[in-house]
């Protein structure tokens, strides 16, 4: 078996399907630095972050959400080897960008929350244990190639 | 001690007014034993867990969730003292339960979730910000007295 049994990927790309990506992607990022507000050390350039209402309708932060989930969804496209997927991106979030891995955990936690607040009852806990199965996945991937 | 501005009281108490405490109880607490399969082995006494239909439908963990909950609910009183009202509780999780502190965490999350799942209006990013700081905090007070 992979990463994943057939029924939680069947799960995982039956709720994938319906998610706008882009605005999904917005709205995670917009919380994250809400929620965490330490976060928003990686963001100083993108303006106004002083309030809640400032971060969910700043314009760099949904665009960088945008990207941050596209890139998500690429990864899920490849969901049995989700190392070699983000192997770059690990590097990058190490060498580059010195982002603590333990911030994938919570973006990851956030984006669980929009999903279920999205999609309410429909989240159910074989999806939910399905989507954290995937989000665990995603954020060990990219601390994979820390050193 | 962790400081809560009015904001955040506010957040708190005016979302927890509308929670089923009985209904919402035992969906955090099902799909904790759903999500994170290892947290059933506190609860062997509970009878059938053997998918997430019996899990969730488990009239034992409705009842247990919903004590849960209701504990919880004293948190929401007593944000300005988490400590000393959950002194008691960390010491039995401790000394009597054996349950290692990582998983208070884990259960904060389900509530964070199942919360986003119920309340599609009212969980906006304060809200969700707010609740996440409680969770944290009564993670913290419940492992406070460990040893």
């Amino acid at each position: 078996m992979g990463f994943l049994s057939a029924e939680e990927k069947g799960l995982v790309n039956g709720l994938w399907g319906k998610v706008n990506v882009d605005e999904v992607g917005g709205e995670a990022l917009g919380r994250l630095l809400v929620v965490y507000p330490w976060t928003q050390r990686f963001f100083q350039s993108f303006g106004d972050l002083s309030s809640a209402d400032a971060i969910m309708s700043n314009s760099k932060v949904k665009a960088h959400g945008k990207k941050v989930l596209n890139s998500f969804s690429d990864g899920l496209k490849n969901i049995d080897d989700l190392k070699g997927a983000f192997a770059k991106l690990s590097e990058l979030h190490c060498d580059k960008l010195h982002v603590d891995p333990e911030n994938f955990r919570l973006l990851g936690n956030v984006l669980v929350c929009v999903l279920a607040h999205h999609f309410g009852h429909d989240f159910n806990p074989q999806v939910q244990a399905a989507f954290q199965k995937v989000v665990a996945g995603v954020a060990n991937a990219l601390a994979h190639k820390y050193h | 001690m962790v400081h809560f501005t009015a904001e955040e009281k506010a957040a708190v108490v005016s979302l927890w007014a509308k929670v089923n405490v009985e209904l919402v109880g035992g969906e955090v607490l099902g799909r904790l034993l759903v999500v994170y399969p290892w947290t059933q082995r506190f609860f062997d006494n509970f009878g059938n867990l053997s998918s997430e239909s019996a899990i969730m439908g488990n009239p034992k963990v409705k009842a247990h969730g919903k004590k849960v909950l209701t504990s919880f609910g004293n948190a929401v009183k007593h944000m300005d003292d988490l400590k000393d009202t959950f002194a008691e509780l960390s010491e039995l999780h401790c000394d009597k339960m054996h349950v290692d502190p990582e998983n208070f965490k884990l259960l904060g999350n389900m509530i964070l979730i199942v919360l986003a799942t119920h309340f599609s209006k009212e969980f906006t990013p304060q809200v969700q910000a707010a609740w996440q700081k409680l969770t944290a905090a009564v993670a913290n007070a419940l492992a406070h007295r460990y040893h």
